[in-house]
């Protein structure tokens, strides 16, 4: 058999299996870890495509990074129980359904119809020599990433200082007490009988 | 035996289409906010696949770099999004996104 077919069949039926248990498990532990089996064999399907680089950044961005913060979230709160996947709203889950089968075919209908076309090779082609040279994937990737997207590249730094400060900022624990209404004071009650040890340790002119 | 398949860029493109739209079920569907955000990443990731799709399909390169802002935004996504849980689960426990309508009028 042909083994890029072969590659191929393995990648789609593994990530699209991925998916469905992604959706479909009741833990959310094992919804992350299936998570990782589709990015992997997206990962598998990138390099199918002459997509070395970005198969390499999924694996250890998505696979790596990614993955291993939700793991961290989800054991840091402890919702690693599992839900009860019954239905609270009756017919939301049928309509959701029937809303992605009419997904699914708008874009296959509109896929068909309006076929993205375009010049080939408008930011540099990815097999023929460039300046005489042979390049390879990382080469040509980082000579577009830097010179026609430059500035989109630069901007995505402040992007990503913007995300760390607002996680920051939303993640740590305010000094002021926010009004509470009754249920919430019990469970912060319970909380800070947890926490008092830490917070009888505080200077009370840091918390001011 | 070859099974006497041309792998052609429509493979690609029906795995990315079928990975968006099972992200958007299970987006409607699951009502754990963590599982939420892990099916929007699936649907970044059948993004990327169609983006690296069109790459290969039209030779040109720039459909790999795209991946790379996207990456950004998913990782950006990510660090602001899961911070927005662990603020709200220290409120009130619980993942559940029908618990959370402090916006309700």
């Amino acid at each position: 058999m042909n083994v890029e077919v072969l590659m191929f069949f393995v990648g789609a039926v593994l990530a699209i299996a991925g998916a469905l248990g992604v959706v479909l498990a009741k833990n959310p532990v094992h919804s992350a870890l299936l998570l990782v089996v589709t990015l992997i064999s997206v990962a598998l399907l990138f390099l199918l495509l002459d997509a070395q680089l970005v198969a390499a950044v999924q694996v250890i961005v998505y696979a790596g990074a990614i993955v291993v913060l939700f793991l961290f979230v989800i054991m840091l709160l402890g919702v690693d129980r599992e839900e009860s996947l019954t239905d609270p709203v009756p017919f939301q889950r049928p309509a959701a359904i029937a809303l992605g089968a009419v997904l699914l075919v708008e874009i296959f209908v509109l896929a068909g119809r309006t076929w993205a076309t375009g010049a080939s090779a408008t930011r540099g082609s990815l097999s023929e020599p460039v300046d005489g040279q042979d390049l390879g994937n990382v080469e040509r990737v980082a000579r577009v990433l830097f010179t026609d997207f430059l500035w989109a590249f630069e901007l995505t730094a402040a992007l990503l200082v913007i995300a760390v400060v607002g996680a920051v900022v939303l993640a740590r624990r305010s000094s002021q007490k926010p009004e509470m209404d009754a249920e919430d004071r019990e469970i912060a009650e319970t909380e800070l009988a947890y926490a008092g040890e830490a917070a009888d340790s505080v200077p009370p002119e840091v918390t001011s | 035996m070859t099974l006497g398949i041309e792998l052609t860029a429509n493979y690609y493109l029906v795995v990315g289409a079928l990975l968006f739209t099972i992200g958007a079920v299970g987006l409607l569907v699951r009502r754990n906010v963590l599982v939420m955000f892990m099916c929007v990443e699936l649907m970044l990731n059948a993004a990327n696949l169609t983006f690296v799709t069109f790459a290969h399909e039209l030779d040109d390169v720039g459909g790999q770099a795209i991946v790379f802002f996207t990456l950004v935004v998913a990782a950006a996504e990510v660090a602001v999004g899961l911070a927005i849980i662990v603020a709200i689960f220290r409120r009130r426990r619980g993942a559940t996104a029908d618990d959370v309508h402090l916006l309700k009028g």
